[in-house]
């Protein structure tokens, strides 16, 4: 799936993540750009949290930008799933 | 006979949003953590609490503390969504906010168990805590307390009663207390739990130390916390003296001793012990952990 419009969760806050997903044009793939305040330890371990998390939601043609300080992967998987479904419009329960 | 075994002393609201706060919840000792998805939760970040709840709940290790959610209001957009997330966890409980009468919780219950029946989780083991914070609310308690098996303790919202009220808050209660302490009377003729308000000034210690003494005298049996510092001193009030311990122990001690020999009325120290003397007793070594030794 591609994403319909720009969409982002998560905050700057310590033990938080932030992302950002944008559409990119038609057989575009992914673009990720990842950084986090523990890269050098867990940088690995995020990165396949987030290939894993687009891949069990066929999301293609999407620019994804993160910025982590250190949040646990429970954080992680919960922002990335909210921001994909902001992306996709697919949020209930929430004012927009 | 309280019918919730647990210790509620205190209750610890956590911003559902705010994952810091929830991963580090349960170091802070309270005997509850709420877990908050309504008021301390943007209208716009709804969606991402209840997601980021959800997946705290399955790993986060809260230690011994009871986990708490607190939905959205069924009348909010909110509120059915964060039932379909919250509710396949099976958290010891679901707070459900500015609860106004029996029909309302008859409702909430029915939405609960059709996704428990989905999901093929029994009816019996979560429960429900409705939060009092409306005039009507505090005219309907009784049977909001008393008509549901699920409902283990209630619980007074003093910032949204006073906004109910149209009145100012102030520190001595005084607005709040003809509620206080209706809510108590119908928790304790329903033999369930019933919560304090949160006291708001975590720089006053004195303050909360003097209106959670209050709480007590009255029949609460424990109070909402904003900040982990507001914890200590709750549960000195609520926990009861080494004093009383030992005085509690000798009457169950004896009373089980002379129960045995076919005495049910006896003294202690020159005054009466009956059965609710008893009762009393222990509900004190249930608030202490003490188990009494008998035959020794």
């Amino acid at each position: 799936m591609k994403p319909k419009i720009a969409a982002q969760s998560g905050t700057f806050e310590s033990s938080d993540v932030i992302f950002l997903i944008e559409p990119l044009p038609d057989n575009a793939g992914r673009k990720l750009e990842i950084s986090s305040t523990v890269m050098q330890q867990f940088g690995s371990s995020f990165n396949r949290i987030v290939e894993d998390m687009l891949d069990h939601y066929e999301m293609t043609d999407i620019h994804l930008i993160a910025k982590d300080k250190g949040a646990l992967e429970p954080t992680i998987k919960a922002r990335l799933e909210t921001a994909i479904k902001r992306s996709l419009e697919l949020q209930e329960g929430t004012v927009k | 006979m309280i019918r919730n075994s647990k210790k509620r002393r205190t209750m610890l609201y956590i911003p559902g949003n705010n994952p810091a706060m929830i991963q580090q919840g349960g170091i802070y000792g309270a005997d509850s953590i709420l877990l908050d998805l309504e008021d301390a939760v943007a209208l716009n970040q709804k969606d991402a609490a209840r997601t980021l709840v959800r997946n705290m709940i399955k790993v986060v290790d809260f230690y011994d503390a009871e986990i708490c959610v607190r939905v959205n209001h069924l009348s909010t957009p909110f509120g059915l969504a964060d039932l379909e997330e919250i509710v396949p966890l099976q958290p010891s409980a679901i707070r459900y906010p500015k609860t106004e009468s029996p029909e309302e919780v008859a409702e909430l219950l029915r939405i609960i168990e059709k996704i428990e029946d989905r999901h093929g989780l029994p009816h019996n083991k979560m429960t429900l805590h409705a939060m009092i914070e409306t005039a009507m609310g505090v005219q309907n308690v009784f049977n909001i307390a008393s008509m549901f098996s699920r409902v283990d303790a209630i619980t007074i919202g003093g910032q949204d009663l006073t906004a109910d009220m149209n009145i100012i808050y102030t520190p001595d209660g005084l607005g709040i207390d003809f509620a206080r302490k209706r809510i108590v009377m119908a928790a304790k003729a329903s033999h369930i739990d019933v919560i304090d308000t949160i006291f708001p000034d975590v720089n006053d210690e004195e303050g909360l130390r003097k209106e959670t003494e209050y709480a007590k005298k009255i029949g609460f049996t424990g109070k909402a916390v904003i900040n982990p510092r507001q914890i200590d001193i709750i549960h000195e009030v609520f926990t009861p003296t080494e004093e009383e311990i030992r005085k509690a122990y000798r009457i169950v001690k004896e009373f089980r001793a002379n129960i045995a020999d076919g005495i049910g009325v006896f003294a202690i120290d020159g005054k009466m012990v009956d059965a609710p003397v008893v009762a009393r007793a222990e509900y004190i070594l249930r608030l202490a952990n003490v188990e009494v030794v008998t035959g020794s």
